[in-house]
């Protein structure tokens, strides 16, 4: 079982990126009480039926691990959710793309820990594949309230490569600054 | 400390580059490929990439490609990294952490010596003896 919020999100993108998608869209919301999250493609999408067996850990298309008869991504987070009264809902279409929202309570004892949300949009973005990605972060606490987006191709613009290191780690650096400044705002309300 | 802007960026980006200090390592063009995989994540595996990066700045490292894949086949030893370095076998390090990524890029990387206790996958026993000389 995943260890943090982040990593649950890492599974769901990876998803993204195996349907084929060309464009994905990563909303990470928090406020005072809830962290939501959304993770859209344009991919292949699921029929029905499929749509109702991926919450099963024991199902799977087999592309990825011809032998292997898991596929756990789902299920986990599924699992995770209904342990902390969180929200859950997977929408797709074949041929259209695939749209998955949840949410974790931040107050339950059982929620995972928030992570690292820096080296997740970190890993994201400079995951291998051809496609346009935007990551939407917002935080409102007490009435106060920041939020950044992030666009992949944009980056990739201007840095190069995320194959090279220097691009990276200036990769990190832009993405630290955004989540400082959201601490900020939380510090500011204490 | 405000938000960054891609006009920053650019601007570290330009003093960047004209700060490298290229250094003469033994593996140059080397390839780290870390396993992101649901196993991978579930391990660490993004705390193991950051941790290259981190190891990599250190040493003013440039000329090695970071890059990550799918699950690698090995999940009781994730999270894992394949190194491909000229003149060395290819290899996959498993239980790697931000210490034995730090040994990685000091000793396969930077003086062509496999971490032999960490390797899980590809070279033969008795290279791994002779620590992949």
């Amino acid at each position: 079982m995943h260890a943090s919020l982040c990593d649950f999100l890492s599974d769901i993108f990876h998803n993204a990126v195996e349907s084929g998608a060309d464009s994905i869209r990563v909303e990470v919301r928090e406020n005072d009480s809830v962290m939501t999250y959304m993770v859209e493609d344009n991919g292949k999408g699921m029929s029905e039926e499929i749509r109702r067996r991926v919450t099963d850990p024991f199902y799977t298309d087999g592309l990825k691990h011809r032998k292997r008869k898991v596929g756990l991504g789902i299920p986990f987070l599924m699992q995770a959710v209904e342990a902390v009264s969180g929200s859950f809902s997977l929408e797709s279409e074949e041929g259209r793309g695939t749209k998955v929202s949840y949410s974790f309570p931040l107050e339950h004892i059982d929620s995972p820990p928030k992570g690292n949300l820096v080296s997740t949009f970190l890993s994201m973005i400079s995951f291998p594949g051809a496609y346009r990605l935007v990551i939407h972060r917002s935080l409102a606490v007490d009435g106060k309230s920041d939020a950044y987006e992030v666009d992949r191709s944009e980056l990739e613009e201007l840095l190069g490569s995320f194959e090279d290191v220097g691009a990276l780690q200036l990769l990190r650096t832009y993405l630290q600054s955004q989540e400082t400044a959201l601490d900020e705002i939380r510090n500011q309300v204490g | 400390m405000a938000k960054m802007t891609l006009e920053e960026l650019r601007k570290l980006r330009d003093t960047k580059k004209s700060e490298i200090q290229k250094r003469d390592i033994a593996g140059k063009d080397s390839q780290i490929i870390v396993g992101m995989g649901t196993c991978g994540i579930a391990a660490g595996a993004k705390t193991v990439l950051d941790a290259f990066l981190q190891e990599l700045d250190s040493h003013k490292i440039e000329n090695v490609s970071v890059t990550q894949s799918g699950c690698m086949g090995l999940c009781y030893v994730e999270p894992t990294v394949e190194v491909i370095t000229p003149g060395m076998p290819p290899v996959i390090y498993g239980k790697v952490d931000a210490a034995v990524a730090k040994a990685i890029v000091e000793d396969h990387i930077m003086r062509s010596k496999m971490v032999s206790e960490h390797v899980f996958d590809r070279p033969s026993a008795d290279i791994i003896k002779d620590g992949g000389k």
